[in-house]
């Protein structure tokens, strides 16, 4: 304080200017950080869009063994494979080839990881979209239809990644990870609700 | 107006042309906003070297080509009705009930084939001739800010006319968003603003397209314009003709670029808007190449084409992308692919900058770069598979050794002495 006395009227006190500037730049860029939230925050997804994200349910009785049927969910393709006991066969004995057989790096509820990935053996239910950069993996589900040794699963026409048919991704692929599994259950047999699970709605 | 002197360089202004001499309405004008001295600075008093060649034409077309789809791009506006359910049927009320709806459209889709066409020659100009070295280095590196600005406004605007190429590659080009680490499938969400692309998605993107990003190309130009008249335009040699002055303290291989450059950038103009009223008129869509068949579909969240390509301008990096066979690494080169241009007056260290005095080794990198391009460019467009992936694989390798090599080989080239003075010859 004293220093700031023996000032002259027509004289500078610098330090006190420094100060004073930088004190107003402080506050001006909270200000500014504060303002930026709604704009950055309108970019969510909208009520509207959560609301319609709720989850889904499907008949699963209706659909003949070894047929797939797609469900909607989020906007985003679910499907759901009822496996024959030969597909089931199938996901069996070509681990080696896969990035990730055990699912450890992959994305999944805790009841999916394991070798089927799936609550029972009978139905898978994937999220249909590739994850590598989100194309819908088509069905190819006959032994040999890609080429002789192929078990049968997922092809992605965009950048040609193979799944089998748990979704486990093969070694050759542009995507890293397994395809992704929703949360799901079984309300009843015969119904599957995807979006909701033990822990409650995703 | 400048006059000629017999040897071709202008002659001093002749007296009686400065502000103050004028009267009425000009000098009033001029009293309250610098008009004659913007155009005496910037245009018949800015000196550009009188050496350059046809790779000197790009700047004035990009510029030509901004013009255009600004103004195509307004009037598209006016007749586009944005959203998931109208987007792809306005579109097509533009193409078949708006009068010369389809003109505007097709200018607009040509056009933006075009500003990547030129962009590109710009670019490969500065390659060339060492136009990104110093004092240019900001100068290159705003442009590459126009360039990226570029990518995003064409990107958004494949998106908006809601076809099904629309729809997947906005899904592709998001979903690079997600890999990276930690908040990635949280930003993904967020740009799209929902869980998955849908109308909030599209509503944004017309908002970049037509407002955020046009005006931030615009600031860029004029800030690329700026830093250009600032340190002068680099030439064919790439001889500072700063450095050889005459008597009169002004450089003696300049020339005004008003009204030499104006009349010759015409000419290019000229020239440019023949071949692309041919494109416009006859072959708009150039069979596949700037307006691609998936998309005269309506945008089917369901169904992803069978073949996924972006338009041609981006598919070398596409073709990166797809090379890598894990989907992080693959995004991260796909951005040091676009990232290494900005390192490029760093990455250069030629006593030279001329590809005329720099030796065998540049050239042959330069070369071997240009071919990895269109090679690449050429992979993005076909299927992953096979050949094809181990091919792109190969010449990925080519694009990044052109960067990551070149501060070893351009020490190494054996240069050629530089002239003391631009190479010109008379006409």
């Amino acid at each position: 304080m004293a220093d700031h006395a023996v000032v002259a009227d027509d004289e500078v006190d610098l330090s006190r200017r420094k100060f004073l500037t930088s004190a107003t730049i402080a506050t001006g860029a909270v200000g500014v950080a504060f303002t930026a939230v709604p704009f950055i925050e309108s970019w969510s997804p909208s009520e509207s869009a959560r609301a319609q994200g709720a989850p889904v349910e499907l008949d699963i009785s209706k659909v003949d063994p070894g047929q797939m049927t797609v469900a909607v969910w989020r906007k985003t393709p679910i499907y759901v494979v009822r496996r024959t006991p030969e597909m089931v066969a199938q996901v069996s004995g070509h681990d080696p080839q896969l990035k990730d057989p055990k699912s450890d790096d992959s994305d999944q509820p805790p009841y999916a990881k394991n070798t089927l990935r799936s609550r029972t053996e009978e139905y898978l239910v994937l999220i249909g979209v590739c994850t590598h950069l989100g194309c819908l993996p088509k069905q190819r589900f006959a032994q040999g239809e890609l080429y002789p040794s192929w078990p049968g699963g997922f092809f992605c026409p965009c950048h040609g990644s193979r799944f089998d048919l748990a979704g486990r991704v093969f070694d050759g692929s542009p995507a890293s990870t397994n395809l992704r599994v929703p949360p799901y259950s079984y309300p009843n047999p015969r119904t599957l609700r995807v979006g909701e699970d033990e822990k409650g709605v995703a | 107006m400048a006059m000629k002197t017999a040897s071709g360089a202008p002659a001093a202004m002749p007296a009686g042309t400065t502000p103050q001499a004028r009267t009425g309405f000009w000098a009033w004008l001029n009293k309250r906003l610098p008009v004659e001295e913007f155009i005496t600075t910037q245009m018949t008093g800015y000196l550009a070297p009188k050496n350059f060649n046809i790779w000197y034409f790009f700047g004035s077309l990009a510029l030509a080509v901004l013009v255009l789809q600004l103004l195509s791009g307004i009037y598209l506006t006016m007749f586009y009705k944005v959203g998931e359910a109208s987007s792809f049927d306005s579109v097509e009320y533009i193409m078949r009930e708006v009068d010369y709806g389809w003109l505007i459209r097709y200018l607009h889709s040509t056009g933006a084939s075009a500003f990547f066409i030129v962009v590109y020659l710009h670019m490969y100009r500065a390659l060339l001739y060492g136009s990104y070295r110093a004092p240019r280095e900001l100068l290159w590196l705003i442009g590459m800010a126009v360039y990226l600005a570029l990518m995003a406004e064409a990107f958004m605007g494949y998106v908006l006319p809601w076809g099904n190429m629309s729809f997947w590659g906005a899904q592709v080009i998001v979903n690079l968003f997600g890999t990276i680490p930690a908040i990635g499938p949280g930003l993904v969400e967020w740009i799209r603003g929902d869980y998955a692309i849908a109308d909030a998605t599209v509503n944004r993107f017309f908002a970049m397209h037509v407002a955020l990003l046009p005006i931030a190309l615009l600031l860029l130009v004029v800030l690329h314009l700026a830093a250009l008249h600032e340190v002068g335009s680099n030439n064919p040699d790439g001889i500072e003709i700063k450095e050889k002055l005459g008597p009169d303290g002004k450089p003696l291989d300049g020339i005004p670029f008003h009204p030499y450059y104006t009349v010759k950038d015409l000419v290019g103009v000229g020239v440019f808007f023949v071949l692309f009223a041919i494109v416009v008129f006859f072959v708009p869509t150039l069979g596949g190449l700037f307006l691609e068949s998936p998309n005269f579909e309506p945008a089917n969240p369901l169904s992803t084409p069978e073949h996924i390509a972006p338009a041609w301008y981006f598919t070398p990096y596409y073709a990166i992308l797809r090379a890598v066979p894990n989907q992080r690494l693959g995004a991260l080169l796909l951005l040091l692919a676009v990232m290494l241009f900005l390192f490029l007056p760093w990455l250069d260290r030629s006593p030279v900058k001329s590809m005329r005095y720099k030796g065998w080794l540049s050239r042959t990198a330069l070369a071997l770069f240009t071919v990895a391009v269109l090679v690449l460019g050429y992979l993005g467009l076909q299927p992953a598979t096979g050949l094809y992936v181990v091919l792109a694989r190969i010449f990925a390798v080519v694009y990044f050794a052109y960067f990551l090599l070149m501060p070893i080989y351009t020490r190494l080239d054996p240069v050629k002495p530089v002239p003391e003075r631009v190479t010109y010859h008379a006409h």
